[in-house]
Formats: C-alpha cells, structure tokens, sequence
C-alpha cells in the first residue's frame, strides 16, 4: 500500500467533492450577484436625480419636481418613534425570557407568541395599528400612531435578538459571578449584558433596517399623501419614503415624468439601509473589540 | 475545630437519588480532596455549600449542612451572603471579559465596598496571595483574556480569596490546566490552608495525595471512606477504595 498507487474510488470521490464545491460556489456567486444587480440597478437610474436640492427640498408641481426632504424627516421620525417603543420592552422582554423566566409553561408561552408575532404579515399590522391607535386610542394619523405600529412590527425581532445574544454567553461567566457572592441582578447587569451587548446592538440596527422599509404598517396609520411641511409634533402626519416611493411610482399625477424620482428616493432609502447595517457592523466590532471575547 | 459538617444529606436531581446519605466533616484549615470516578456525585456535594445546585432546575436537597456552625440551608440564609463566605474556584479558568484589576475587584464591588484605595490595596494583595501579583502587576488594565490559561485560573483564585472567604471550593482546579501551571497551582493550595479551609475536588490521585491532609473517597453517591489522605492511600479500609486508588476501575 502506498499513497502514490492511485485507486479509481478515489478519483470519483474527488470528483464528487469538486462538483459540490463548485455548485455551492456558483450559488453564493449567484447571490452576491443579484444583490449587486439590484443595487446597481436603483444607483444607475437614481443617481441622477440626486442633488442637495432633492435631499433638502419638499416636492413640486405634482411631485414631478423638488425634493423629498419631508419624506427623509418623516421616515427618521418614524425609526426614532418605533425604536422608543420597541427598544426598552424588547431588550427587557429578551432579558426577562432568558435570564430570569424558569422553564415552564408561560416561559414557553411567552416565546411562542413571540415568534408568531414574527410572522405576522405587515399589513396585518396596519390595520391593527389603526383600529388601535389611531381610533381607538384617538390618536388620528399621526407619529405617534405609526411609530407604534412599526414599534409592533420590531417588537419580535428586538425580543428575540436579545434573547439570542444572552444565550450565546457562556454559563460559566454567570456561575462565577454568583459564586463571588454578586446578585442575579448584579451579574445579568455587569457581567452578561456587557458581553451581549455586540450582538444585542447588531440586531438592533438590523430592525432599524427592517422598520425603515415598510410601507404597510404606516399606510393606515400615518403616512401622508403629499405634505409639504414638516411635522411639528407627534400627533402630526407626515410623508414616509416607503410610501412616498409607492406613491409617486402607482398613484401619482403624472407618473412617467416622477419616474425618476422614484429612483431617487429608492436610492436614498437604500443608503439609509446600507448605512444602518455597515453602521451595525461597525459597532459590533468597536465593542466586540471592547470587551474582548475569547 | 470542623469548618464544614454535613449530616445524612440526600440530593436528588428529580428521580435521580445523586447523593445518599452523606455524614462528614471537614477540618479548619485543613485541605480535604475528594475523589472517584466520574458521576459518583462528589462535584455535586461540592457544590452542596456554597448552594451552587440551587441553580438547578428540579434539585431536592435533605439532611443538615453546617458551615462554621450555621445551617446554610436555614430559611433566613441569604445565598449572596453565603457565596461571600465560601468562595469557589471552577474547572475552566472563567474570569470576566475585564481588566485583570475589575476581575479582582468584582467581589469587592458587587459586595458594596466602594473605597478605592482599600480595592486597590485588596486586589494587589490577592494577587499576591495566588502568586500571580509579579506577572501581571504591569498590566492589570489589561483584558484577563490576554493571560494563558495557567494564569487565568489563578486569578480566578486570586478574585475568589479577593472577599475573604473562610472556605475556598475547588471543583477540578487544574484539569484544564498544562503540568507547569498545575504545579504552581498546587503549590499555591499548600500556602493557602494557613488562611482558608480547603475543598478539592480531583480526578488525578497524585493531586489529592500530594496537596491534600484528608481525603474522601466517593462511589455512586455514596461516601465510602474518608481518612488522613496518608491512610487512606497507603492502608485503605474499603475493598471499593483499594480497587479505585489501584487503578481497577474508575
């Protein structure tokens, strides 16, 4: 027997492994290219459109001209809002489920309605948003009522990213906090969501993204047709870019001559996409480099 | 004078009888090993007195465990006030992803001393006392991650010692651990029975004969023998024990 004799099983399992590497790396390939495509495809049409004047103008002439700059202000008010709300109940729910709720029946309730709340569709959403907030609640179509729709819609994902950044830290870190006399609470708080915290703020960001995207959930709830001006306080609407792009592109007066703007305020709503998630890359490392993993 | 006494303790993890009937107690100042084979419940007792098991879910303790005369078990015990009392150090080295300092300190702070210059004088002088202070005095900002694992889990003792505990719990101390640094750790348990009541627990044989004064030997949950580790190595009583400390099984 010697390494150099060259038996033909061999060969074909070589073979065999090369075309399943080539496959899987055709796919990934094919993957990156269709994200690259898509964004080529808003750069190339929407770039030309954009100027300062677009990105600090409100619309005109049957927003076939001017800017979208209420649109812009509106969308950032609407991430804020819904962040507000969802931030402080999900990273607490996260904690809650994950650290402190045995494993019983309610825990395992709990984390059940969670992930289907998750799958939800948007528009369901919406119209829950504006039976609630907007009638209900008297709130009319405003900030208030659409951060907290988009709030709903974050919710999951917030608790559930908690939830999975506290997991991945080693019970060891817990049981050598307790050990040196420190409460539940002390570790949970010094100890464990430090070290979570990358992973926690990653997931975030990445919601931000998802937030500032849809349309359905603010359709009913806040988003305004054309509004030139900008909102003065929560109880007032505003023009979202989601919205804003689905209008101008379906329902606006004149549609072939606000295509290009159309192309614009998806390119925008793309960097504002982009810049979350390399933002959220970019903190990950800064604090994971911080606190030092293994 | 007994720094821990246990009377008949049953342990149950649901269904599971873990521990039956253990009685025994362990000398002030003195280190104790425990050893046998891997299940046999002696980590499990261990963890018996700082009330480590109480994290776990489904676990039923019976029977009377004294620490320097007080039931810790009683109603009115507080678990944090206990863990101040008796310290432990793990199998793997597991410090904090914090400076070489914070990681010392930790005790101190999450126990309320908020005097920085009694931290500083505490943390240094725990460092010495685990024998870790010279390697690392210029560098204490230092994350405790850039330390080998050697270091590491003395400064995992020297975090432990930093609160004063009167009995320090060691569950597998340096199985993680290379020859060298298991050496120095050794050596570090033999200064520390001046100060602190000692419980090893170990699965190298050696270990227990070279660090230990008493050592119990546990079998399926079940105390067996427990002697002047001199005795119980040279003269054991036990058939169970002659077989274990000669290799036939375990």
């Amino acid at each position: 027997m010697s390494f150099g004799s060259n038996p033909s099983s061999n060969k074909s399992k070589r073979l065999s492994q090369s075309i399943a590497f080539f496959i899987f790396r055709l796919l990934s390939f094919a993957v990156v290219a269709i994200l690259i495509v898509i964004l080529g495809f808003i750069l190339v049409r929407g770039i030309s459109v954009i100027s300062w004047d677009f990105l600090t103008e409100a619309p005109r002439e049957g927003m076939t001209e001017g800017g979208i700059f209420p649109a812009i202000v509106g969308t950032l008010c609407l991430v804020a809002g819904s962040m507000l709300f969802a931030f402080p109940i999900g990273i607490l729910s996260g904690i809650y489920i994950n650290e402190y709720a045995k494993d019983s029946w309610f825990k395992r309730f709990v984390k059940l309605m969670t992930n289907n709340l998750a799958g939800i569709p948007s528009i369901v959403f919406g119209l829950f948003g504006m039976a609630l907030f907007v009638h209900q609640f008297g709130f009319g179509d405003s900030i208030l009522a659409g951060s907290l729709t988009l709030g709903l819609l974050a919710l999951p994902v917030v608790i559930r990213t908690t939830e999975e950044s506290l997991k991945a830290i080693d019970n060891s870190f817990r049981i050598g906090s307790l050990a040196l006399g420190a409460t539940k609470w002390q570790t949970t708080s010094r100890v464990v969501l430090p070290m979570a915290f990358p992973n926690i703020i990653t997931g975030l960001i990445l919601s931000i993204g998802r937030v500032s995207g849809e349309t359905a959930p603010i359709l009913f709830t806040v988003a305004a047709y054309f509004l030139p001006k900008l909102p003065t306080s929560i109880f007032d609407q505003v023009m979202a870019l989601p919205y804003h792009l689905y209008v101008i592109s379906t329902s606006g007066t004149n549609i072939e001559a606000s295509r290009a703007m159309a192309y614009g305020t998806a390119f925008v709503l793309i960097v504002i996409v982009l810049v979350a998630n390399l933002l959220a890359n970019w903190l990950r490392r800064y604090f994971g480099n911080k606190v030092k993993m293994h | 004078m007994n720094s821990i006494e246990t009377k008949d303790v049953h342990l149950y993890y649901g269904d599971f009888h873990a521990l039956k009937g253990i009685t025994m107690a362990m000398k002030k100042n003195q280190v104790t090993a425990f050893i046998g084979p891997s299940g046999c419940g002696k980590s499990t007792y261990l963890r018996c007195f700082n009330r480590m098991n109480d994290l776990i879910d489904g676990v039923r303790i019976e029977g009377d465990i004294l620490i320097d005369g007080t039931d810790i078990y009683k109603s009115d015990i507080q678990v944090d006030d206990l863990r101040k009392h008796v310290g432990m150090v793990f199998q793997k080295p597991n410090p904090f992803p914090k400076s070489i300092f914070e990681n010392v300190a930790y005790g101190l702070r999450v126990n309320g001393t908020k005097d920085k210059k009694f931290i500083e004088e505490r943390v240094e002088r725990s460092l010495k006392q685990a024998a870790l202070w010279d390697e690392v005095k210029d560098k204490l900002k230092k994350s405790a991650f850039e330390l080998s694992g050697g270091q590491q889990q003395r400064l995992c003792i020297a975090r432990a010692l930093a609160i004063e505990p009167s009995v320090l719990l060691m569950d597998e101390p340096t199985s993680a651990l290379d020859p060298l640094s298991t050496a120095k750790t050794e050596e570090l348990i033999h200064q520390l029975k001046e100060n602190y009541t000692i419980v090893i627990v170990t699965h190298n044989m050696q270990q227990a004969g070279r660090v230990s004064d008493y050592t119990a030997f546990f079998y399926l949950g079940e105390l067996v023998e427990y002697a002047k580790t001199k005795t119980l190595f040279t003269n054991p009583k036990d058939q169970r024990t002659q077989n274990y400390i000669t290799g036939r099984f375990g």
